[in-house]
């Protein structure tokens, strides 16, 4: 009895295949299916236009590999990641920890770490760029002439925009610890730091993780910022007459191969591009491996 | 006890003073879209007093600078995003239900290709993504949202699903028996159950597709078309001189909405931003 009931509806609801499931299935075709597929195979192709693309195997890949500019750009993106995660992550859970401690004026203070979130990576940039120029001039210096002023200025913007999200999950994941555990605790004479660290952070592990991979694959995937802020500048021009930008990232070198001058470069470009989705979506598959096993142990 | 008192004071006053340095970036845009150009860059964090006042001059200079005006950019903007957001939220939330209810071979393969396209960077489908949607003449404010309607959908299915799997399913079974076909039944009723997820994934996909800069840039016919951030991107490219002080005048417009919409707002964005964190 129960059974046929609850068939009913799962039946007539199938029915309407086409009214619920349709538009997004036809879109989302549109928008990811096809131009994912599309994007695979032109990276095996040479290509100025779609429709004159041409087979010729893994050679875009070799020439990927070989170039230096997308080298660099791995190198420079992976220590800008790093980096950023390590920092914006200290002190995302540092401001957390202290808000969570029944401190006056936290939700003003939560308010406002949070408000950089909102603003767009272009304008970040923008703003940014002014500020440490503003500094800089003093010095008769700007940040597009050094490749380490461009580093730690978009650390410094990243650490601005990303702390008070990160905080967030924090907080979340601090509230969550059971607060008879803490007072268990210091009634057997546990010392501030003892309860921090063998009862606090162990319990909210899984918050540090997810930090930690959102923090990773923001900073692989980090475009905007680092078009508006520098762009890429300052360059080394190398011996072949080719240039290494040396704030580039890796993102914004695969669009600079797409639409750069070397209109015969398309085929690469899609092939790092190619690359590029291979790395981050590593790192998401090891991030829910990385979930699911601590889940399972919980 | 009186230890304690004196340690949370202690952190108070840090935190407020690190609040203060967090809000002097949006002040340093405030200041200096009031400032004469020429001084923007050698007295960046000096009021705009005397002969640096540039008075509202940055705000009116702004709205034709770069060729295109601003609030035409905005107009795009504003199209663009509540075209899409609406898009996104009507289709992918009946989409999910459907994936949820019928839970069939078809519905767990799209449902895997969503969370699949979660992982996939944009660059890996901007080139072939920017000559299909040219192709479909999707290249205009009124069509892009079909474009987003289709990047965007991964995300949106994939809270949507987990949100549907965990409403009982007996509401649904009353509402049949009522007499209420599929179709009744998920706009009367699952949609208002579905109220709290609905808040969260607007909001996500509205600081998305507001803040989007390659996309439309790609898409778009950027002669015609601009969103607030290409216009920004445009105000130093291709111009020649940089005019900083009508650079910031517009940064300055274009933030205040962001931040009116935020204090408004908090309370969902932060309880947004958070779901959609956990599961992202």
């Amino acid at each position: 009895m129960n059974k046929t009931r609850s068939k009913t509806p799962k039946e007539s609801i199938k029915k309407h295949f086409l009214l619920f499931m349709g538009p997004v299935l036809a879109a989302f075709i549109i928008g990811f299916v096809w131009p994912f597929i599309q994007g695979i195979y032109l990276s095996f192709c040479k290509f100025r236009l779609i429709k004159d693309a041409e087979f010729i195997g893994f050679s875009n890949y070799g020439k990927a590999f070989s170039d230096a500019s997308f080298r660099y750009s791995f190198d420079y993106t992976a220590v800008f990641a790093v980096v950023s995660l390590v920092l914006i992550n200290v002190l995302a859970f540092t401001v957390a920890y202290i808000l969570t401690q029944n401190i006056k004026g936290s939700n003003l203070f939560r308010t406002v770490f949070f408000m950089p979130n909102l603003i767009g990576g272009i304008v970040l940039g923008y703003i940014w760029a002014m500020i440490f120029d503003g500094i800089l001039s003093r010095y008769s210096t700007s940040i597009l002439l050094e490749t380490k002023y461009g580093f730690w200025g978009l650390i410094i913007l990243m650490i601005w925009q990303q702390v008070g999200y990160m905080m967030i999950i924090y907080i979340a994941g601090l509230q969550a610890v059971p607060d008879d555990m803490i007072e268990a605790a210091s009634i057997d004479g546990a010392s501030r730091s003892q309860i921090l660290f063998r009862i606090t952070i162990p319990n909210v592990m899984p918050s540090i993780t997810i930090c930690s991979f959102l923090g990773l694959t923001n900073g692989f995937k980090l475009f905007d910022q680092n078009l508006a802020l520098t762009g890429g500048q300052p360059f080394i021009i190398q011996p072949d007459g080719s240039a290494i930008k040396t704030t580039e990232m890796m993102a914004l070198n695969i669009f600079n191969t797409f639409y750069g001058s070397n209109k015969s470069a398309t085929g690469v470009a899609q092939a790092k591009a190619v690359l590029f989705f291979i790395l981050v979506a590593g790192l998401g598959l090891l991030q829910l491996a990385y979930t699911r096993k601590r889940e399972v142990q919980q | 006890m009186k230890k304690d008192i004196i340690g949370k004071t202690i952190y108070s006053v840090v935190l407020a003073f690190v609040c203060i340095i967090w809000v002097l970036p949006v002040l340093a845009v405030v200041i200096n879209s009031f400032k004469v150009n020429t001084f923007v860059k050698t007295n960046t964090f000096d009021l705009p007093t005397g002969e640096m006042n540039a008075g509202f001059s940055n705000f009116v200079n702004g709205m034709t600078f770069g060729n295109y005006p601003f609030f035409k950019s905005v107009l795009y903007s504003v199209v663009i995003t509540v075209l899409s957001v609406g898009l996104i939220l009507l289709f992918t939330s009946m989409a999910a239900w459907y994936i949820a209810r019928v839970d069939n071979m078809i519905c767990k393969i799209v449902y895997f290709l969503c969370v699949f396209s979660m992982v996939v960077p944009f660059q890996m489908v901007m080139f072939t993504l920017s000559k299909t949607a040219d192709k479909l003449k999707l290249n205009t404010p009124f069509t892009i949202p079909i474009v987003y309607l289709g990047f965007g959908a991964g995300l949106a299915i994939f809270m949507f699903v987990g949100f549907v799997k965990s409403i009982p399913l007996e509401i649904e079974e009353a509402a049949a028996i009522d007499g209420c076909g599929p179709i009744g039944t998920y706009f009367m009723v699952v949609v208002h159950m579905l109220k709290p997820t609905l808040i969260s994934v607007g909001i996500l996909e509205l600081m998305w597709v507001w803040n989007d800069y390659l996309l439309p840039y790609l898409v778009l016919d950027i002669n015609e078309y601009r969103t607030i951030p290409i216009h920004i991107q445009y105000l130093k490219g291709s111009y020649g001189t940089v005019d900083l002080g009508a650079t910031m005048a517009l940064i300055l417009l274009s933030i205040i909405p962001v931040i009116i919409f935020y204090f408004a707002c908090q309370k969902y964005i932060i309880k947004g931003v958070a779901a959609g964190a956990v599961k992202g």
